[in-house]
């Protein structure tokens, strides 16, 4: 594909151009665009036909007009280049150095579009990552090759909880190349600043490769601001050998930049005016995470996104789910009592738990554990509405058990400071610690033998409190 | 004949100069040849869905039309299997390419052609043979025998025997005037159903070694059932335990639109595991068919008819099938964007207006049928369908749910409120339903016990009943409720916790034979009706609930089934513990 330049533009509509009269247009081919005022701006081909392209610019449309306008055709889909000089440098949301360094000197220029690993060649991820946060630890365990998105609303503390995560997160006994990849996608500058700022402050910085498109951003840059992220990512895990965690906040603000070409091409909308394609488009970005069958490095998940009007069952969270290996759900109600990380542990899941978590791994009890938390939690929960109605004194001993449970696990368990790093261990002894408080017959979750092992000396201790 | 490409947009292009070329003939566009399939035709123009991604294509790149629809070839070899959307496998993908990546414009065969095979004759020169009949076998793993099934109709001239490639000619039928030469390999139309001489009602049931399942919402074989659910309710779970446990001796499993971590967890684990009958690695007997959700669209489109059509051609061997498509939610907007691209008028939520009709046509592909060929060696082969539905927001009342709900016979509710207390299966006893319940009644009676239809009847009359309870516990407490009541939310409590409740992670209760789930529900059912008499006889319900026995019973499902015994013991301490609690 050669380079070619036309100034034919017919048609300016939203961040859509339409250049005609052009010949042997690529589809996704990458464009380049002269104002006028000799302003240049980058954009992609979404449609080629003989004779016309429509053309998607990754930026505003102010001061183009149809007769000045030129239109490079650069003959090739998008590229990035990449090399791990990137680590500890800040690019803008279209991979333009932002801060005062120079620019890359590339080692490859890689295809932002990125190409679907074989399901063949992928490795079943099983590392267990401790994240020191004991909700996701002990009940939805993130492991190495996961995408585990955390599902938030507004005012919740999920960048805290992020930071955190990048803080801690470790592999048991590894000390290997690890490395942060972030991705802002129309975020503030504000919540920027206190991503950056605590990169610095823990000195993860020098390991992180930031792309930051912000509020103020042109929105479509967005569409490719995510992309850049797990290129660099999938460079650096499957070229460097490096433990790569993704970092990508807000999803919302893809889908809604998604949202805003589908409707300036004027196509079909689907639920709540996303395309229909939005579930295909979300997978090419949370796909590319996994690991890759004799390659070291790995790609790990976690993205960011706000539940509009804490609605799980809005196209963006309900999409993302179906696609994600789980999902960190952050409750307000949690928040509000003043809980920190209000992770809601209810509706959380992490599907890849089981690989990364027993004997050998975490510990032999960890998936009884978990599963018994859930279901006391649960009980305890049911019974706290149940009791708003009838009085606490019209339930049963044991109803009474699971509902002091509930709150004490609420206070305990979910509850940690932003700077307390539990070891799985602590988590799995907490667990116990905290089901002492129900009836042995009722801990039907977990092994006999692990009672035995592991719980009994919970169960006597408060056997004695109980006696004083 | 080759046409020019003049629109590229996403996975749909568009071509001219295409005249002669007939609806869903497989071309090859651009210079990388990317595999498409014509999807409309106007005048010479044609619409193309790409399999591939459309990156960099260019109008004026040429296209050449196959002249042939879309296609499987069958033969031995295909279990064990991994593929594509449209058959490529992708183990061998992925050692052409030699990249981690599926890269664009890779031909790669579905069978290996350099294989030999042994192949071994039942039939002998002179014999008259019809079509589909076999002629002669080749092991294809160390557990399934694959039955050659002649494509051609006549007398058999020449049959050989020994190590044979798929392509070689194993034998000669003369059929008319003509011979022709009959190899391993046949080529099946992926859109057209596969031939067969009779269907009959189903009858038999799939034991899925699931207990909700098999002793409340049991699925026929050759059935259909769809198991709708939002996400995180145990969809996947639920299928895979289908796939590992299902007495069938073929599964085929199709990975529609969704993870790619999923896949590689089956492909991982399948070898491993052990077929609880032949002893022999899961993987032996499996095809999987691994289209993610991030390989192109139009791909996922065909693999479900890919799937199909390898399901049926295992059916024509004389096989049990077991199909399981996760998800055909994503099947279906495969569709919708596709129908979107074409600029068609949409139906309800944008999905095509022959949505339903799709989805009509391929659970009808399922079912129990009696084979082609000879009369005399009559072989019945049966292809289950059991597809999960990934209703947005878990809402059945969306359009891939109701057209579904509509074909299919077997309806397994998953709950997400069941699955955040993780009560798994999290399939819920009152939503779901079964209608092959009556035609499998006489099979029950007959294989496990007479029993067995009533002992089911009263434990959902049971489950219903505490339905009702609940709702006056929500409004007076528990405590306000007549002892014999709650009695009765003690042993529902059990069935729910005890019974229901099955661990897919768990050694031995990941599986349990149709006896065993007959003598746990038994010795549940025994407790409720001796707790109830026993009130009548004046105990009180705590003294019932102080039983030790009430703990015997909730580990009941740890018990191997080689020692079945253990819970009849269990039934025995039962009586006795009751009998003593009366002396007193």
């Amino acid at each position: 594909m050669a380079v070619k330049e036309y100034q034919t533009v017919t048609k300016v509509a939203g961040p859509l151009v339409f250049v005609s009269g052009v010949s042997n247009i690529g589809y996704n081919e990458l464009v380049e665009v002269t104002l006028p005022n000799g302003e240049k701006k980058k954009g992609q081909v979404l449609e080629t036909s003989k004779g016309l392209a429509v053309v998607q610019l990754f930026g505003a449309t102010t001061g183009l007009n149809v007769n000045e306008t030129r239109v490079r055709f650069l003959g090739e889909t998008m590229h990035l280049p990449v090399s791990d000089d990137m680590l500890g440098r800040v690019f803008d949301g279209s991979g333009n150095p932002r801060d005062k360094g120079s620019s890359i000197v590339a080692e490859d220029r890689l295809d932002i579009a990125g190409a679907p690993i074989n399901p063949w060649s992928r490795a079943e991820p099983r590392d267990f990552i401790q994240t020191g946060i004991s909700t996701i630890d002990g009940m939805n365990t993130l492991v190495r090759g996961q995408k585990l998105p955390i599902f938030s609303g507004s005012g919740l503390p999920h960048n805290k909880l992020a930071v955190q995560i990048a803080r801690q997160a470790k592999v048991k006994d590894q000390g290997e190349d690890f490395a942060v990849v972030f991705a802002a996608c129309g975020i503030t500058h504000e919540e920027a600043g206190f991503f950056m700022r605590d990169f610095e402050k823990t000195g993860a910085l020098e390991r992180a490769v930031l792309f930051l498109n912000l509020a103020d951003d042109p929105s479509v840059e967005r569409i490719i601001t995510p992309r850049l992220a797990l290129t660099t990512a999938e460079y650096l895990a499957y070229e460097k050998d490096m433990h790569v965690l993704v970092i990508i906040t807000d999803m919302t603000n893809y889908c809604e930049a998604l949202r805003e070409i589908a409707a300036a091409r004027e196509e079909v909308p689907g639920r709540r005016g996303y395309p229909g394609y939005m579930y295909t488009d979300l997978s090419t970005i949370y796909e590319r995470a996994g690991c890759i069958k004799g390659k070291k490095g790995t790609v790990t998940q976690l993205s960011i996104l706000s539940m509009p009007g804490d609605d799980i069952t809005h196209p963006i969270p309900d999409l993302t789910g179906y696609i994600t290996e789980g999902q960190i759900v952050l409750g307000r109600d949690l928040h509000r009592k003043g809980i920190f990380p209000p992770v809601d542990v209810l509706p959380c899941l992490s599907r890849l738990m089981n690989a990364g978590i027993g004997d050998k791994r975490t510990r032999e009890d960890h998936r009884g554990i978990a599963d018994q938390l859930y279901a006391g939690y649960a009980t305890g929960r049911d019974l706290r509405s149940l009791s708003a109605v009838v009085g606490e004194e019209a339930l049963s001993e044991t109803d009474r058990k699971f509902l002091k449970f509930a709150d004490v696990f609420e206070n305990r368990f979910i509850r940690q400071g932003p700077y307390e790093d539990r070891s799985i261990e602590q988590t799995l002894e907490l667990g116990w610690e905290l089901l002492a408080g129900l009836p042995e017959a009722e801990l039907k979750k977990v092994k006999v033998a692990h009672i035995e092992k592991y719980g009994k000396k919970y169960r006597e201790k408060a056997q004695e409190e109980k006696k004083e | 004949m080759a046409g020019v490409l003049t629109k590229i947009a996403g996975p749909v292009v568009q071509a001219s100069g295409m005249r002669g070329a007939k609806m869903y003939d497989l071309v090859k566009a651009g210079d990388e040849e990317l595999m498409g399939e014509i999807i409309r035709l106007e005048g010479d123009t044609a619409t193309i869905q790409i399999y591939e991604d459309t990156g960099g294509l260019q109008p004026g790149g040429a296209v050449v039309n196959t002249g042939m629809p879309l296609s499987v070839e069958l033969g031995p070899g295909i279990l064990t299997s991994i593929y594509d959307g449209i058959q490529r496998p992708l183990q061998v993908i992925a050692e052409k390419s030699k990249s981690s990546f599926i890269k664009r414009g890779i031909v790669a065969l579905p069978l290996d052609h350099s294989k030999k095979w042994d192949f071994v004759p039942t039939k002998k020169k002179g014999d008259k043979v019809t079509k589909g009949e076999i002629i002669g076998t080749v092991q294809e793993t160390e557990v399934i025998e694959h039955r050659i099934m002649t494509t051609v109709a006549g007398e058999i001239v020449d049959i050989k025997k020994g190590k044979f490639t798929v392509d070689e000619t194993i034998a000669k039928v003369k059929s008319g005037k003509d011979t022709k030469d009959v190899s391993m390999l046949q080529k099946w139309f992926v859109r057209k159903p596969r031939t067969y001489s009779e269907k009959f009602d189903p009858v038999i049931p799939l034991v899925t070694g699931q207990r909700i399942v098999d002793t409340f919402f049991p699925i026929a074989k050759g059935g259909t059932a769809c198991i709708p659910g939002p996400f995180g309710s145990g969809k996947t779970v639920t299928q895979q335990q289908f796939a590992k446990w299902s007495d069938t001796q073929i599964v085929v499993y199709i990975g529609c639109g969704e993870r790619g971590n999923e896949m590689t967890e089956v492909l991982s684990e399948f070898p491993k595991l052990e077929d609880p009958k032949t002893k022999k690695p899961l993987m032996m007997r499996t095809v999987l068919i691994a289209n993610t959700s991030n390989m192109p669209v139009a791909a996922r489109e065909a693999s479900v008819y890919t799937g199909i059509t390898i399901a049926e051609y295992y059916r024509d061997m004389g096989y049990d099938v077991a199909l399981m498509a996760d998800s055909t939610s994503r099947w279906a907007e495969a569709m919708r964007e596709i129908g979107g691209r074409l600029e068609e008028m949409p139906g309800e939520e944008g999905y095509p207006a022959y949505l339903g009709r799709r989805l009509a046509e391929f659970y009808e592909r399922a079912g129990r049928v009696s084979c082609l060929g000879n009369e005399k060696d009559k072989r019945t082969g049966s292809v289950t369908i059991i597809g999960a539905v990934s209703p947005p927001g878990g809402d059945t009342s969306e359009p891939v749910s109701q057209n579904t709900l509509r074909v299919t016979k077997v309806f397994l509710a998953l709950d997400a409120s069941l699955a955040q207390r993780r009560h798994f299966p999290s399939i819920h006893w009152l939503g779901s339903y079964s209608l092959y319940q009556s035609n499998l009644e006489n099979w029950y009676s007959e294989n496990i016990s007479a029993e067995w239809d009533k002992q089911r009847e009263l434990a959902m009359s049971l489950l219903q009943k505490e339905a009702e309870l609940q709702e006056i516990v929500q409004l007076v407490g528990p405590d306000a409720l007549p002892e014999k009541e709650q009695a009765i939310l003690n042993s529902t409590k059990m069935i729910r916790e005890d019974f229901l409740q099955q661990s897919a992670y768990h050694e031995v209760d990941t599986y349990s034979s149709m006896q065993k789930q007959y003598t746990m529900l038994k010795t549940i059912l025994r407790y409720h009706e001796r707790s109830l008499s026993a009130i009548d006889a004046g105990i009180q319900l705590k003294n019932i609930l102080n039983l030790t026995v009430k703990t015997r019973i909730a580990r009941m499902k740890e018990i191997p089934e080689a020692e079945l015994k253990k819970i009849e013991e269990i039934g025995h301490e039962l009586e006795s513990q009751f009998d003593s609690l009366l002396v007193k």
